[in-house]
């Protein structure tokens, strides 16, 4: 499913990602978790393709397909999805009405039938219920006044309705209590599928207690320095990065 | 509103002709070029006018041409132009040059994406882009339909000059009350040579059921250089008027001076809403329309009400000022407006609000937009006269920036003569966010399409305004005016 190859990112004319490899087959979660600085949230932007993340050396290879030629938009309707680390507000911007639009953006392009009004409700109330969501989220503008879990818990909702192929989770469990956190790893958990590549990029553990991956990377000075099974996570938890980061280095 | 809406369907199916107004043919000579009091004369011969407004034309002439003679056209507004010079213009019937397209095969491929971009019904295209209409569709029988309806309910809608001669009391009586013709130099020379325009009088108690204008849509591309509209909402009753068309305009005539007069008795209310969209020019600026309006409704009756939204986005050069006169007590006035410059589009926009009664109430929401090497200026006016105790206004000026080389300006003039007035103003400035694109882009949104909706956000308050078909074509609108913005 992905592929990176020596990936050079420059931010700024400043390199970020010196040289990483990743590689995630599909029907896995994938952790990478790194300390402050490290490159995390540089790698999910440049999964996405944000403008000023210019990659300056090698591959991002999606189901065989090299991103870095691709258009942000391009992307997302071939199944990239990021839930950002800080969901931006959009006022005036209303939740459905957007995401209506975006649905049969992806659609469109995937060849499938678009939704009308009607059936786009209809699908959105089911999955807001499954994520114990009020309905009241789809008349309101995008974000505006919503607090850090209800941000999360759209990016959350946003993702099931456009149903990515590749899930990026920036930070995804940052600023959120144990409750929000259980729904939002429900919500995570309900869309693993053997087509499905979901790469959570984290800090701290907590995540992984509900949402258990399949293969833990760290992410330091710029590349994956060590990978590993789940018990990675909880060494980090244990021993924290320095040692860990000094010991991949030795 | 279901009686709009069975209107826009009966419309639809027929696609008829609707002609401006109910105009009778009129011979297509015309006055050659030029402005002097013969030309004044000519028009209003042409018309068949009375004495007393032939006179009138000509106190408005004889003034506009003093002022000119000592150069006192107005250079105050934020904008740039070349000299109009005033002798080069056709002030009646000017030719039409060209033939008319005989199908739609022969109309400009551009202008039909366009129109296929703002939803614009197929059975509507065709007399928008002037192909030979009366060939092609029966045009009594809707005209006859709406002109009926009305009459039952006693309203009067008809093209100024049907008024002058079959109600010229109304006429006399409300001509020039709200907009009187020394009032500036636009509006002095609309007095003298205005071609034609809309009278509207509804009687006491009566609610109009239909949006009027709606199927003035089709023969928008008609619309004269200096039209006069005259509402008159009489004690207790309702009007909702809706002017323009979401499709572009291309005329001849670069000046558009028009004059548009609102009157609302006691507890009466006057909905007045306009979606612009003349020609801008071409790509340097050149050869635009000149949209300078005057546009004032007065709120003459207790609990009386007058709004204007607009949304203008089309224009080389826009200088209009939409406001109320609230000399009824507890009377209101609500100004709501979207205007759009982009490429070298200038525009000076904004409304007056004067609190003359006890407890009146304004409302300002201006949304402004620039993009390209556009320059949009917001300039308003609130003032509280002395008697007018408990008033109170709010007004919001919010300017979005799309790129580096536009402008946004506001000014705003506050003059409270009255203690207990309450004024409130906030402004914003903003630029569309490269968050909030990225955000849109990475759900799937093309970047133009995430430019359209963050627009259609920020002017969501003012969109709500419109009559509803029209806010989906408004919206269609702002994204087709902003194209090539972003690159």
């Amino acid at each position: 499913m992905l592929k990176i190859e020596d990936l050079h990112v420059e931010v700024d004319h400043k390199e970020i990602l010196h040289g990483l490899d990743l590689e995630m087959p599909e029907g896995e979660v994938h952790a990478v978790m790194g300390p402050n600085g490290s490159g995390k949230s540089t790698l999910a932007y440049a999964l996405a393709g944000r403008d000023g993340y210019a990659v300056t050396r090698g591959r991002i290879l999606y189901r065989g397909r090299d991103l870095t030629a691709m258009a942000p938009e391009e992307r997302a309707r071939e199944g990239v999805f990021l839930a950002f680390q800080y969901p931006v507000e959009i006022p005036g911007v209303v939740n459905a009405n957007f995401l209506k639009s975006a649905v049969n953006a992806v659609r469109r392009h995937r060849g499938e039938p678009e939704l009308d009004a009607i059936e786009f409700l209809k699908l959105a109330r089911q999955k807001l219920k499954l994520l114990n969501m009020d309905e009241a989220l789809l008349s309101r503008p995008i974000n505006v006044g919503f607090s850090g879990g209800e941000k999360k818990r759209n990016e959350i909702f946003q993702m099931w309705m456009l149903d990515p192929r590749l899930a990026v989770l920036d930070e995804t469990d940052s600023g959120l209590d144990i409750d929000a956190l259980k729904i939002v790893a429900e919500g995570v958990n309900a869309l693993r599928g053997p087509s499905r590549a979901i790469l959570l990029i984290t800090h701290y553990q907590r995540l992984l207690d509900y949402v258990v991956p399949d293969k833990v990377h760290v992410l330091a000075g710029g590349r994956i320095i060590k990978s590993g099974g789940k018990e990675l996570a909880l060494e980090l938890e244990a021993k924290g990065y320095a040692d860990v980061v000094k010991a991949a280095a030795a | 509103m279901a009686a709009s809406q069975q209107t826009i369907e009966t419309l639809r199916s027929l696609g008829g002709d609707y002609k401006y107004g109910f105009v009778t043919e009129i011979e297509s000579d015309f006055a050659p070029k030029g402005l002097d009091e013969g030309t004044v004369r000519f028009i209003s011969a042409k018309k068949d006018e009375p004495q007393w407004l032939l006179d009138w034309r000509l106190k408005a002439f004889r003034l506009w041409r003093d002022e000119h003679a000592q150069a006192r056209e107005p250079t105050w507004a934020h904008v740039t132009y070349p000299r109009i010079d005033y002798q080069e213009i056709y002030y009646y019937a000017a030719p039409k040059a060209g033939k008319q397209p005989e199908s739609l095969n022969e109309v400009d491929p551009e202008l039909l994406k366009t129109y296929e971009k703002l939803g614009i019904p197929l059975t509507e295209r065709a007399a928008l882009a002037g192909v030979a209409v009366d060939a092609v569709f029966d045009s009594i029988s809707v005209a006859t339909t709406f002109k009926d309806r009305l009459k039952d309910l006693g309203i009067i809608f008809c093209p100024i000059s049907e008024a002058v001669r079959e109600h010229p009391e109304l006429v006399q009586k409300y001509l020039g009350s709200v907009v009187p013709y020394s009032d500036n130099f636009f509006a002095t020379l609309n007095s003298a040579v205005f071609s034609d325009g809309s009278f509207v009088y509804v009687p006491p108690g009566v609610r109009c059921p239909m949006e009027l204008s709606t199927y003035f849509r089709i023969n928008a591309k008609n619309t004269g250089q200096f039209e006069r509209t005259l509402i008159i909402a009489d004690k207790g009753s309702y009007v909702s008027y809706l002017e323009g068309c979401t499709a572009p305009m291309r005329d001849e005539n670069q000046l558009h001076a028009a004059v548009v007069e609102l009157v609302a008795l006691e507890d009466a209310e006057i909905r007045y809403a306009t979606v612009q969209n003349w020609y801008p020019g071409d790509k340097d600026g050149k050869g635009g329309i000149y949209n300078f309006v005057t546009k004032r409704g007065a709120c003459r009756g207790a609990r009386s009400r007058i709004s204007w939204t607009q949304v203008e986005t089309g224009s080389a050069i826009t200088w209009k000022y939409p406001s109320v006169i609230l000399q009824g007590d507890d009377s209101v006035g609500q100004f709501h407006s979207v205007a759009v410059t982009n490429n070298w589009q200038q525009a000076d926009t904004g409304t007056k609000m004067i609190h003359i009664g006890r407890n009146t109430r304004s409302t300002i929401i201006s949304k402004g937009i620039s993009a390209g090497h556009g320059q949009n200026t917001y300039r308003g006016l609130v003032r509280i006269q002395p008697r007018a105790d408990g008033a109170r206004n709010y007004s919001q000026c919010d300017s979005l920036l799309i790129g580096s080389k536009c402008g946004g300006h506001t000014v705003p003039y506050i003059e409270v003569k009255n203690p207990t007035a309450r004024v409130e103003h906030e402004a914003t400035t903003s630029k569309i966010s490269d968050d909030q694109l990225f955000y849109c882009r990475q759900r799937g949104l093309s970047a133009e399409d995430a430019v359209t909706t963050i627009v259609n956000g920020f002017c969501r308050e003012v969109l709500q305004k419109l009559p509803m078909e029209f806010a989906v074509e408004a919206q269609k609108l702002l994204g087709v005016s902003l194209e090539g913005s972003v690159g």
